[in-house]
């Protein structure tokens, strides 16, 4: 039953997922991957279609995998799922327990959670280089494919990005808009990829 | 006053979640902009409270902030109107995306677009969790919780052993608390601030 299975996952990402939009990213990765429902590139462009329009990225990614697995109706429930558990517990904490995130132990159980998201977030980044761009393929396959040639020009964009990124919030020091990056990229893509 | 409270609650909600671009963070100046500066509903004071509390609970920080202030201003009908005005444009605008999105990416020059896209959206995970870093409380304890994880997750998964993210969430938390009481065991009563 695959809305009882879309609510159910997002909803354990929804409860699970700390540290804002990017903080799911590792646990929407590995939820899309276990039940088939995306492949590594559509996961990369699903998040670029996120990060590019208005709204949580999170309640975005449920949306899009929603409606690709189940229609309108996947898109609501998985949307619902992903949305439930902050509902709850935001309700809980502001009906009862206002003092909660004041608890030393709380406090405590938060300070281990944040390094390990971190860690996850960087985790993610570098396991989706390899497969994207070192020629590690589609990762849980690795062992019986092997490796194959790395992508040069994805290397070639990603050095032109960063290049880009990092000199411009050198001179207006500010950071730069994420659309701008997938903007150029873009670009990047049109000219180095055609066939 | 009450009355106009929840259609308020529900377009201002309806109009941050059509405009903010950029997650959760970027949500969280216009919330102030429009919560404690234009409409005074809330103090400063309890805003970074808001702020705090949805950054440090699971789930997006948008839905999470939408709820608290709907609750506050009126209670859990708020709450339900304040968090479904924050969904609703997000919702609407993906979901015709993915009507066309297959149809779209299999024009070629769109689809090496994406190939390029792909690479943008790597950079930007990547430097999500750089900034996150540099933001990151340093101490020993919260650089090996976030070197066991690195390590630990890139050879899981090149190994292809599955290990899930949340027993990963929860150790580190587990983890947190077991360094918080050792020290309160250590120093007596008085370690109460770990």
């Amino acid at each position: 039953m695959i809305y009882l299975e879309l609510f159910l996952t997002f909803l354990r990402i929804g409860a699970f997922s700390f540290g804002g939009g990017y903080g799911m990213i590792s646990l929407i990765r590995e939820e899309a991957l276990a039940h088939g429902w995306l492949t590594e590139d559509a996961l990369l462009n699903m998040i670029a279609v996120a990060e590019s329009t208005p709204g949580p990225i999170a309640v975005n990614m449920a949306t899009f995998v929603g409606s690709s697995q189940g229609g309108v109706l996947g898109a609501a429930i998985a949307t619902l799922g992903v949305v439930l558990p902050s509902f709850i517990i935001i309700l809980i904490i502001a009906m009862a327990l206002r003092g909660l995130m004041k608890y030393a132990g709380v406090k405590a159980f938060l300070g281990g959670i944040r390094p390990c998201v971190v860690g996850l977030i960087l985790a993610t980044a570098v396991t989706m280089l390899l497969s994207r761009v070192g020629g590690f393929g589609d990762l849980s396959t690795l062992r019986e494919v092997g490796l194959t040639a790395p992508d040069l020009r994805g290397a070639v964009i990603l050095v032109i990005l960063a290049l880009v990124a990092l000199s411009i919030r050198k001179l207006t020091k500010k950071p730069v808009s994420p659309i701008f990056l997938i903007l150029l990229s873009a670009v990047m893509g049109m000219i180095l990829y055609v066939p | 006053m009450k009355s106009k409270t929840i259609p308020t609650l529900f377009f201002t909600m309806l109009k941050i979640g059509l405009f903010t671009f950029g997650g959760g963070y970027a949500m969280i100046a216009l919330l102030e902009n429009e919560f404690v500066t234009k409409r005074r509903w809330l103090e400063q004071e309890e805003f970074l409270d808001v702020a705090a509390i949805a950054e440090s609970t699971p789930g997006p920080i948008a839905i999470n902030s939408a709820t608290y202030i709907g609750f506050k201003q009126a209670g859990i009908l708020g709450s339900v109107v304040a968090t479904l005005g924050m969904t609703l444009p997000s919702f609407c605008i993906i979901y015709a995306i993915s009507l066309f999105f297959d149809a779209f990416l299999s024009l070629t020059a769109v689809a090496c677009a994406f190939r390029g896209i792909q690479i943008a959206v790597l950079y930007l995970i990547l430097s999500a969790g750089l900034r996150m870093l540099k933001k990151m409380e340093k101490t020993p304890f919260s650089w090996a919780v976030l070197l066991l994880t690195l390590i630990g997750m890139v050879t899981l998964t090149l190994l292809s052993v599955k290990l899930s993210t949340i027993v990963y969430i929860l150790a580190g938390g587990v983890a947190g608390v077991a360094l918080w009481l050792i020290r309160r065991l250590r120093h007596g009563k008085k370690g109460g601030e770990a």
